[in-house]
């Protein structure tokens, strides 16, 4: 009998194996990395354009969920399309009921409870993406973590899709704690670039403060990639 | 349920609340009347939500002390579930969003919540209209207009512990005197940034009322050329 076609079946060893290849749908995307520093969180994500007609600086992967917190995504642009909005509803309706901004922590759990309800439902099936959601709570910088099964965490710098493994050596040995927001985004850039296919035009990158998003623009982002390409 | 509200008399009750610089003072009555019949002088008219956050009764008792011990529960379950607390703010308009549903059902509820967070301490009237507004002195109930007229005299944020309480005590004693639905004893509680303290668990109103008067000079023995006004 085979394990796989139903997510509601475990498996003799206790796998739920479309919850697994969610997770490979995930490890076969576009790399994104984020980033804590200090004063800031950096997230940059790789982006690929079908073809030389499509143009690329209208593919936006890096979703604003609020005025101060963003999330990235590897894996099914479509389903994080969905997962964002429903998060970015989350984030409004918490305001009428409570009148204060969601902590970071608490939307991260709400995404992944919104991941996990997937895993438990009949005729449905997982979001085919692990997301990166970076925010600020109580003055703290924090980068939350979710995956298709409904697992959160919170990471110092991660990065997720395919090279995710050679990207996160790499952060492993240049993050250090109390980067700036200037070194955080050169990290960043570095790591991207590494992996990256040729070049600027398929970077994305989104700086997180206390009260506000920045999104670097397409002259922001190749200057950034010339500086980074010269720190070599 | 609209209409004059100030002269809304099943609101048997004073309660009262300040913000101060040491924090907020609140102080109510504890008498429970139906109609011409006195139910109780002993009522809690303050209830304790929990460690950090205080509300105050008026109006239906049953759905005050249910709602705010919803309201207790809720804050909890939020703490447990996501690490930490909920603000006043948070929890006032969480009562809000509860009150607003069952607006025109026949709720009656006039409450204040208190409560200290990471932002300071916060003071809030919350009412069965849906209504909640912040604000820095309230008073609700049937004897709110008396309460007023002591407290409005008298207040200023930077009285200290003892002259707040003094304050609360006497806005109430006096509420207690010319309405008839308020009386019993009186009931402060302090609210500081470590929480709330019972100041006085209840001060019977007719010994303030023998006190204050000697304090005027006034001693009962019918001279009234010793009367001396302070």
């Amino acid at each position: 009998m085979s394990y796989d076609t139903a997510l509601t079946v475990f498996s003799p060893d206790g796998q739920l194996f479309q919850v697994e290849y969610a997770m490979e749908a995930v490890k076969r995307g576009l790399c994104c990395v984020g980033v804590r520093g200090k004063d800031a969180i950096i997230l940059g994500v790789e982006k690929k354009s079908a073809s030389r007609l499509q143009d690329v600086k209208t593919i936006k992967k890096v979703y604003q969920l609020d005025h101060n917190l963003c999330m990235t995504f590897s894996g099914l642009n479509a389903d994080a399309r969905i997962l964002a909005n429903q998060t970015r509803l989350q984030c409004q309706q918490y305001k009428i009921y409570y009148e204060d901004d969601p902590s970071v922590d608490y939307i991260a759990k709400f995404t992944s409870q919104q991941q996990q309800k997937f895993t438990q439902r009949g005729g449905a099936r997982p979001y085919g993406i692990s997301t990166l959601i970076a925010g600020f709570s109580n003055n703290k910088p924090k980068l939350f973590q979710t995956d298709p099964s409904g697992a959160c965490s919170e990471w110092k710098a991660t990065s997720l899709g395919k090279s995710a493994k050679q990207v996160k050596d790499f952060l492993e040995k240049h993050w250090r704690e109390g980067l700036h927001e200037k070194d955080a985004l050169l990290l960043t850039t570095k790591a991207l670039m590494d992996v990256v296919e040729s070049g600027n035009k398929n970077i994305e990158l989104c700086v997180i403060r206390k009260n506000e998003c920045w999104f670097l623009n397409e002259n922001e982002v190749e200057e950034l990639t010339k500086i980074t390409a010269q720190l070599q | 349920m609209g209409g004059n509200k100030l002269n809304n008399f099943k609101h048997g009750t004073t309660t009262l609340g300040f913000v101060f610089k040491e924090g907020i003072l609140l102080a109510v009555d504890s008498r429970a009347s139906m109609g011409s019949f006195l139910s109780s002088e002993q009522v809690r008219k303050v209830i304790e939500i929990n460690e950090y956050l205080l509300g105050t009764m008026a109006g239906g008792a049953a759905d005050c002390q249910y709602w705010l011990a919803y309201l207790a529960n809720h804050c909890r379950t939020y703490e447990l579930k996501n690490g930490s607390k909920l603000s006043v703010a948070a929890a006032s308009k969480f009562l809000q969003g509860i009150l607003i549903g069952y607006k025109n059902s026949g709720l009656s509820m006039g409450c204040m919540i208190a409560g200290t967070d990471l932002s300071g301490q916060h003071l809030y009237y919350i009412d069965n209209d849906g209504m909640r507004l912040k604000g820095d002195i309230f008073s609700v109930g049937s004897g709110s207009t008396y309460a007023y007229g002591v407290l409005d005299n008298h207040y200023r944020y930077d009285l200290s512990l003892n002259e707040a309480v003094e304050l609360g005590v006497r806005a109430i004693y006096h509420a207690t005197h010319r309405d008839t639905a308020s009386g019993g004893v009186v009931r402060v509680y302090h609210i500081h940034q470590n929480g709330w303290t019972k100041v006085h668990d209840g001060i019977d109103v007719v010994d303030l009322h023998y006190k204050f008067a000697q304090q005027k000079g006034l001693v009962g023995d019918g001279d009234e050329a010793k009367q001396r006004l302070f």
